[in-house]
């Protein structure tokens, strides 16, 4: 993969077309991520903090093999660990692991009105350019899988890029890169699908996982990120995984039908700062100083 | 292992157990994870806890901690049952059709033959074959299968044997296995008694998953198909019981039993748990080695050819069978070694040097040192590379002896426990001052500021280069341990001594001799010619100096040397050959022929001949592995042969060339092992139930025990109701990672794993303290309340399992912090081992549990 695969295909709050729209091939990439062999052992989310540069920090015993209760604003990777007991008594352990899933159609940047702080390249990654980001955490609020976090320090929004980095220079994600047993697998979204169809119709024909599936959420327009579950009718029993993740109605209304709304409400906005100014003239010079000491007091 | 991490993806059914190698071998597992990708390969996890293993299980089972021979002797009983057998593999390549001598008796007591209550041991001389033309039986017979050669009828010579029992040259068989004491019935009698319902009673597994699992296992020969395989795949949670020797035994003889040795994707796959203790034991980690698993001399060995004679074995087999009897070389292994040893002092008229290696006249095991420290006899210790205190047994007992010693030097790249046994908890500061102990602390290299070999769980020897330079002052381990012989030398040579030769004729001509190179010394273990030797049937001379191809150039006159005669061909005159890389596959078994070297001879799966029917037909035309070539004459494949390569198979050489008999044994004879020549279930030291087959002798009568005021041992009567188990984390490496954050970041406390049921039984919720205790000591920790384990029925009582992982301590980032409890799980574990193997039982001992 080349660095054409980062072409920018979908901006944050940015009005008129893309820039460069269409002027690479659209290369879809994909994670598959095999739940039925992943072993939990965290060594993607050793990898993930690695190479982002994210430091090792204290953690506390929570009765359980989780690393923590959630993801941070740098901890982009976290296994969910998750003991289920099935209606007819079978226990199973069930290891999934979390990040953004990369949706076709992302309810992060969807939401986010600030100009270029949500990006979506032509291969799908959704990435978070943080000198755009406003700190408004609308983003958090248009994610159905509850992904992005927020930085209190720098009141800016982060949560896994995909490696957009190491894939624009034809390298796989470091998480691909440091799973063991290969229950992580990249390339592109058709041969993951391809890869995701053919394992679980083996699980579903050869093991008691009758109703193994891909996880490829239509809510969201499929997503970059994909898992085979050994039960597709129960999502949630993997640590929340959504089993019709929508973008947030309010999310839908504001940017899509009801956008002449604020579009209007914005003009009113001005038209009220036009009136008010035939109304009432300009503002005095000596009021704004009597505001400035009595700010300074 | 017998074959290798990477031959796993050829397997079709996988049983874990006494492992949990996706929890702690998680890069070797992909390959478990490979053979149900790519052959759906069903996967049956059998362990105390529902594991990370467990979680991609096709099947899962509770046992009880130490019950495993109950359930394994169960597997035998199934396969017999059921003619889930490999019948033509088990007649020709195993003792199944070998007779036990008359007065043989199996333990359906409790005791096998030849108990003697006064030394708690056993006569063993009826442990053994009867000798053809010995009278009570017909040798021979018409009940033969396959292609095999047909035996001749009895056949005179053999006879009795000398005053030291020994196998009979010439044994006495009925290949129809009908024979009364013929192997095969012996053992279907032995197994009568371990029914689905006694699996049940003893290891608490329901009776319909443990027949759903026998069938599963064994589905591989139903109808007589030989074709599939099975693996077994185990770790410590068998070795390290006061019966581990017998629970591998057990699994060797199912996996006889069933025609899975030798083959790909069968075999019995220990998992070594750190990434040289393979290494480790091939140049003799342990008391009772030399390297390359030569037999140490004892006191009774008055020479070199006494000893010889004691440790060489004699072939003993059918009149008609060929055996190769490998270790009938042995002279040529120790001639070889000893000169590797001393050089030029090692001549023909001293016997080699033999009166300058050891003689070991009882046991020097790990817990043994620590009971002679305990009791003042040993003075010091050097530790490099382990925390003697974490790792126990009865880490208290070893604290204390630690207490009671002149000196101790610890190389280690972090301040740990045995370093710092002073400030143990409950000594106080005004006790510390009382300690008189001298400890010293060097200053150790990483694993990465280190170059030579590792030798992994498959045999292959891989050479690493160092990847940073050590920091400050630290030494890599060759550099120590040189400086201090070197000193200990010089002090020989200026103040004599009572025997200085063995120090003062070491051979030690490395260029640097205070710090040898790693390659260096690898080429001494491969070995070398010291004159001209000759191998006149291959017309080929190796000149004086130059590196020995194989072990087969090893002499015996003197003029070969070698460290190690199974690395023997591991760095020759092509240079070393665990530095190689290439990754081609061309057979697709995982071979790889040109990846590192494995021992021996760079044999990838052994005694894989024996994947090859009689006629040296491979069973299976698809994973075909060695196979005869009439055309050559001779044994070729894709992997290197481990059989004479020009036998050929109408002269029926068994396959199992180490074994005197050049078969498997289902039997063990004679000396093989002190606590019974077949496996019988025994409770572990500690239990909670009398054991259902022989209440009367419900422990291994063998195991012993120690008995300072320190060794104390808990029973149910005394309020140790709870069966404990301890094992490692992915997370964590051992006492060691809890020093680097990114590790104490993934678990950063202590926890105990406690049944949902128990939990609720005493008001302990998740997170909450808990105090574990034992009759040795008590440990703290959080509780992790879990569905994992479940509360199970052993012989009609309710009894609960816990499960304690071992990587903390008084030593650490959390620890040096004051952040969490400061105990050892081994402060818990009994000082009670294996009686072969001396390995102490960690995996199953009894507590007691409230909250704290």
């Amino acid at each position: 993969m080349s660095n054409g695969t980062l072409q920018i295909k979908a901006i944050s709050g940015h009005a008129g077309p893309v820039p460069g729209l269409d002027t690479s091939r659209d290369y879809d990439v994909c994670k598959l991520i095999d739940v039925t062999t992943c072993i939990g052992c965290k060594a993607c989310e050793v990898a993930c903090l690695e190479w982002n540069g994210y430091p090792f920090r204290e953690t506390v015993f929570d009765n359980t093999y989780q690393t923590m209760p959630d993801l941070e604003w740098n901890y982009y990777n976290l296994i969910r660990f998750n003991e289920h007991v099935a209606d007819n008594g079978t226990l199973s352990w069930l290891m999934r692991k979390d990040q953004c899933m990369h949706c076709a159609d992302p309810g992060c940047l969807r939401a986010c009105p600030a100009d270029g702080a949500i990006v979506q390249y032509t291969n799908g990654i959704v990435d978070f350019q943080q000198e755009y980001c406003i700190g408004c955490q609308y983003c958090v609020s248009g994610c159905p899988f509850n992904i992005p976090k927020f930085n209190h320090e720098t009141k800016k929004v982060h949560k896994c890029t995909l490696c957009s980095d190491r894939v624009g220079a034809g390298l796989e994600p470091a998480c691909i890169k440091a799973c063991p047993t290969g229950c992580l697998h990249f390339g592109s979204k058709d041969d993951m699908k391809d890869l995701a169809e053919g394992r679980a119709k083996q699980l579903r024909e050869h093991t008691a996982h009758i109703n193994a599936g891909v996880y490829d959420p239509p809510g969201v327009g499929g997503t970059h990120v994909m898992y085979v579950l050994h039960d597709i009718d129960h999502p949630e029993a993997y640590g929340g995984l959504p089993k019709n993740p929508q973008i947030p109605l309010l999310v839908r209304l504001w940017k899509r039908p009801l956008k002449w709304l604020g579009n209007l409400a914005m003009a009113a906005g001005v038209l009220g700062v036009f009136v008010h100014y035939l109304r009432y003239g300009p503002k005095e010079a000596e009021e704004i100083d009597a505001k400035r000491n009595s700010d300074s007091d | 292992m017998t074959n290798g991490w990477i031959d796993i993806k050829n397997t079709d059914v996988m049983l874990i157990m006494g492992g949990n190698p996706a929890e702690n071998h998680p890069c070797g597992f992909k390959w478990a994870v490979e053979a149900k990708r790519q052959r759906n390969a069903k996967m049956i996890v059998v362990d105390p806890r529902f594991t990370r293993t467990a979680a991609v299980a096709d099947m899962f089972l509770q046992i009880r901690a130490g019950a495993d021979i109950a359930f394994l002797g169960g597997m035998i009983h199934y396969a017999l049952e059921n003619q889930r057998i490999a019948k033509e593999y088990l007649v020709n390549f195993t003792n199944a059709s070998f007779i036990v001598k008359d007065g043989f008796k199996l333990p359906e007591d409790g005791l096998f033959s030849g108990f003697d209550a006064a030394t708690q041991s056993y006569d063993r001389s009826s442990w053994n074959y009867e000798a053809a033309g010995s009278g009570s039986s017909a040798s021979g017979s018409s009940g033969h299968l396959g292609e095999g050669p047909v035996p001749a009828s009895a056949h005179a010579g053999g006879g009795p044997t000398a005053a030291l029992p020994s196998m009979p040259p010439n044994v006495s068989y009925d290949m129809s296995l009908e024979h009364p004491r013929a192997v095969y019935q012996l053992l279907k009698r032995q197994y009568s008694r371990y029914t689905p319902e006694m699996v049940e009673r003893i290891t608490g597994i329901p009776k319909d998953q443990f027949l759903k699992a026998a069938d599963l296992f064994t589905s591989i020969r139903k109808d007589g198909d030989m074709k599939k395989t099975g693996t077994i795949i185990y770790a410590v949670g068998w070795t390290q019981h006061s019966f581990g020797t017998q629970i591998i035994r057990a699994a060797a003889m199912l996996q006889l039993l069933l025609g899975n040795v030798g083959r790909a994707g069968g075999g019995v796959n220990a998992l070594r748990g750190h990434s040289n203790i393979q290494g480790a034991t091939d140049v003799a980690g342990i008391f009772d080695n030399l390297p390359g698993y030569l037999k140490v001399p004892t006191p009774e060995d008055k020479d070199f050819a006494s000893w010889m004679t004691r440790i060489t074995p004699k072939a003993s087999k059918p009149g008609q069978w060929d055996s190769w009897n490998y270790w009938s070389n042995t002279p040529k292994f120790a001639v070889s070694f000893l000169k590797a040893m001393y050089g030029d002092a090692a001549k023909k008229e001293n016997g080699w040097a033999f009166d300058y290696l050891p003689k070991v006249d009882r046991e020097y095991s790990w817990t043994h040192i620590w009971d002679d420290m305990y009791r003042g006899k040993v003075k010091g210790l050097m530790a490099f590379g382990m925390n003697s205190v974490a790792i126990g047994p009865n880490s208290q007992k070893n604290i204390d002896a630690l207490k009671k010693a002149d000196f101790l030097v610890v190389c280690d790249i972090y301040p740990e426990e045995t370093s710092d046994f002073w400030r143990a908890p409950g000594i106080t500061a005004d006790e510390t001052k009382n300690i008189k102990t001298e400890v010293y602390r060097l200053p150790g290299a990483g694993f990465a500021e280190k170059d030579g070999t590792f030798v992994n769980s498959a045999r292959w020897l891989q050479w690493k280069w160092t990847a940073v330079p050590t920091p400050g002052d630290a030494k890599l381990d060759q550099e120590i341990l040189s400086r201090i012989f070197l000193k200990v030398r010089d002090l020989y040579r200026k103040e004599g001594g009572k025997f200085p030769d063995p120090i003062l004729n070491l051979a030690w001509n490395y260029t640097i001799p205070d710090n040898p190179s790693l390659s260096e010394v690898a080429k001494e273990l491969n070995g070398r010619a010291l004159t001209d030797v000759e191998d006149k049937a291959a017309g080929q001379t190796m000149k004086a100096g130059q590196q020995l191809p194989g072990y087969s150039w090893l002499r015996d006159d003197g003029s070969t040397l070698s460290g190690n005669w199974i690395w023997c061909g591991s760095w020759t005159e092509a240079g070393g050959l665990m530095q190689r890389r290439d990754p081609q596959d061309p057979s697709g078994l995982g071979i790889h022929p040109n990846w590192g070297w494995s021992w021996p001879m760079n044999r990838r799966v052994l005694y894989n001949r024996a994947s090859c029917d009689v006629s040296g037909k491979p069973w299976d035309p698809d994973r075909t592995q060695v196979w005869w070539n009439e055309a050559q004459k001779k044994w070729i494949g894709n992997d290197v042969p481990d059989f004479k390569p020009d036998s050929p198979p109408k002269d029926h050489m068994g396959p199992f060339i180490m074994n005197a008999e050049g078969v498997g044994r289902i039997f063990a004879p004679l000396a093989a092992f002190v606590d019974g020549p077949f496996p019988e279930f025994y409770e572990p030291a500690e239990s909670p139930i009398a054991n259902p087959l022989h209440p009367q002798q419900s422990q291994s009568p063998v195991v012993k025990r120690y008995s300072t005021a320190m060794d104390k041992y808990g029973t149910p009567e005394k309020g140790f109701t709870v069966v404990c188990t301890t094992y490692r984390l992915t997370e964590h490496y051992h006492y060691w990672t809890k020093n680097n954050p990114m590790n104490v970041q993934l678990v950063p406390e202590p926890f105990v794993e406690i049944p949902m049921e128990l939990a609720a039984d005493l008001g302990i919720q998740g997170g909450d303290k808990v105090k574990v205790t034992s009759a040795r000591a008590s440990y703290f920790a959080k509780a992790m309340v879990t569905h994992r384990i479940h509360p199970m029925t052993i012989d009609g009582k309710k009894i609960y399992q816990i499960g304690i992982p071992i990587h903390f301590g008084y030593r650490g980032i959390q620890e040096d912090a004051g952040r969490t409890s400061r105990s050892l799980t081994n402060s818990l574990s009994p000082t009670v081992t294996d009686p072969n193997a001396y390995t102490p039982e960690f995996k199953s001992f009894l507590v007691k549990l409230e909250k704290a």
